[in-house]
């Protein structure tokens, strides 16, 4: 579904992310896990086409998207909910919601949004509240519901735990299973290498702007390497 | 839906104050009781309140700062004077008719250097578009400043100084450099004016209402989410600053041929600063306030002239004061309370068909 290959991003002269490739399928939970400044949340921007990269290609459902514009992109059916839960903070929670279905004018908007309340029920209670006056774990689920509403074939998540109670991050990750359940591709990007490996199908770790290992979720949570630095041995 | 009541609302609220000012005008003008000083304003005021509502767009709803509308303003003017001379060189001797391709003129033009400017401001953001728009306005009162325009039977001659615009029998000089424009027509009338004012807040309200609206807004309250949800953040910004500039040309057109001199030095930085003062005292994303704040403190000056040389000072205290108490949180709550009391029937109501 998405590819990438051998990507090279640059801020100015800092080399980021150097010569980067990967791949997730249609149906699949694939994670990319690495500590502060690896690079993984500048992959995501380049994959919606935020930052753009000087190699390589990145192709969406067969076709290359790697100079398209970052509206068009999401009008294909990539969805990005980017880190820090960017939402609209003076719009109601409906309306946030709304503005996700945006690229698709009018059409079954209605039904997409019964079907984010089935699946956040938290946010039907709050349909008519100000974003802005939402807890954090609720503008998470607000950000990604809005993602849902342009009917992605591919969702990213950047961070989705950030700065969470643990109960929360484990509501978050309960969503994040029940979405895959019901076929939604996703490509997750995490600090908590636990929880992220524990639903993925497929993970890569990234160290310093290069992928250094990758594998299963499971193999990966077993591996001694990752044990040591990510999971407190 | 709720929301878009009290937007309704609010556009209903402005349009009705605007017509029920025009009709007092009227009638207090037929019945002779209105002083030549006020009746001398009413055309200024129409141009400053579709000025504060034209950057109010830009700033309160696209939420970018711009410090040279008065650009714009004096574009639409010169354009509106040049072609409203044009026209009766021509023959074209009818005032409304001359009027009205002023005005579409005026805005045209005005648009166009909204497109010029904002495809490279726009990339730019906060204090960075405010410092180039400030460049942009004192440019185009350069440009003007330098500018001869003439007429005669081969047409218009545009030119660099006063020794090269050599006309042939019969010939007219437009615009004369710092001179500016003489001798214009005065065709802009009060009808006019409260005509344009109404146009434009059917603009204003109508855009900042529909789908464009909301991805105008949505990129004020936050660029990133915007991109992320699939919206042209390129396209709706440039879609927003050229309607306001166009706007701001339409009012230019009114107030340049409102007078029979007009000078490029009127349309300075001071200009827009005082409209954005107009902005901010009405409330950013408020037209209705920008239209009773524009309108107040255009006439506010004159009604100060009894305190004779203390009136700048009086002026700027009546500014300080007005910022304090809408700004007061004491002040608000009462307000909130009598506003609560008064209410209090109607949200019972609303509860029940709640539930």
């Amino acid at each position: 579904m998405l590819k990438v290959n051998d990507i090279n991003v640059y801020y100015g002269s800092i080399h980021a992310i150097k010569g980067v490739s990967f791949e997730v399928k249609q149906g699949e939970i694939v994670t990319l896990i690495g500590a502060n400044g690896a690079g993984k949340s500048t992959i995501l921007k380049t994959v919606s086409g935020l930052l753009r990269s000087k190699t390589g290609s990145i192709d969406f459902l067969d076709k290359n998207i790697s100079t398209v514009a970052p509206h068009k992109i999401v009008e294909r059916g990539l969805a990005h909910v980017p880190e820090g839960r960017r939402i609209f903070l003076q719009m109601s929670v409906e309306e946030n919601l709304e503005m996700g279905a945006y690229t698709r004018g009018g059409k079954g908007v209605s039904e997409d949004l019964a079907k984010v309340y089935e699946q956040f029920p938290r946010l039907k209670e709050r349909r008519k509240q100000t974003a802005g006056t939402l807890s954090g774990g609720e503008q998470q689920m607000l950000a990604m519901g809005r993602a849902l509403m342009s009917r992605p074939q591919l969702l990213m998540l950047d961070e989705p735990s950030m700065g969470l109670a643990p109960i929360l991050v484990e509501q978050i990750f309960e969503i994040i299973k029940s979405l895959h359940k019901d076929g939604t591709t996703i490509l997750l990007v995490e600090q908590n290498a636990q929880m992220a490996l524990s639903v993925a199908d497929r993970a890569y770790v990234l160290e310093t702007g290069k992928i250094t290992l990758s594998g299963t979720g499971e193999e990966l949570a077993q591996s001694d390497e990752i044990r040591k630095a990510y999971l407190g041995g | 839906m709720k929301k878009l009541n009290k937007l309704t609302k609010n556009s209903f609220l402005s349009y009705g104050v605007v017509i029920a000012f025009y009709i007092v005008m009227q009638i207090l003008i037929g019945g002779g009781m209105v002083s030549n000083s006020l009746k001398g304003q009413l055309i200024p005021i129409c141009a400053y309140v579709i000025m504060a509502v034209s950057l109010n767009l830009t700033v309160g709803i696209l939420g970018d700062l711009s410090l040279g509308h008065a650009g714009f303003m004096s574009v639409g003017a010169f354009a509106g004077v040049i072609v409203s001379t044009t026209m009766r060189f021509n023959g074209i001797e009818s005032d409304i008719v001359r009027m009205i391709v002023a005005v579409i003129v005026g805005a045209l033009v005005a648009a166009v250097f909204g497109i010029l400017i904002g495809i490279p401001v726009l990339r730019l953001k906060g204090d960075y578009l405010a410092i180039v728009t400030l460049a942009f306005g004192e440019i185009i009162k350069d440009i003007l400043n330098c500018l001869y325009i003439g007429i005669d039977e081969g047409g218009l001659h545009f030119k660099g100084s006063a020794e090269k615009l050599v006309l042939g029998e019969g010939g007219k000089v437009i615009v004369n450099g710092p001179m500016g424009a003489t001798g214009v027509n005065k065709i802009s009338t009060f009808t006019a004016g409260i005509v344009l004012v109404l146009i434009t807040l059917f603009v204003v309200y109508n855009l900042t209402n529909s789908r464009t609206g909301r991805a105008i807004m949505s990129i004020r309250d936050n660029r990133i989410a915007a991109e992320s949800v699939g919206i042209n953040i390129t396209k709706y910004k440039l879609m927003a600053f050229v309607t306001s500039a166009a706007l701001a040309g339409c009012a230019g057109v009114l107030f340049g041929l409102n007078y029979s001199t007009v000078v490029a030095s009127k349309f300075n930085f001071n200009t827009s600063i005082l409209v954005l003062v107009f902005v901010v005292l009405g409330g950013m994303g408020n037209m209705f306030g920008s239209v009773i704040a524009a309108a107040m403190l255009t006439v506010l000056p004159e009604m100060l002239r009894e305190v004779g040389d203390y009136r700048m000072l009086a002026y700027a205290l009546v500014l300080i004061l007005v910022m304090i108490i809408t700004n007061n949180d004491t002040l608000k709550t009462y307000g909130d309370l009598i506003k609560e009391k008064f209410r209090f029937g109607k949200s019972e109501r609303k509860g029940a068909e709640a539930k």
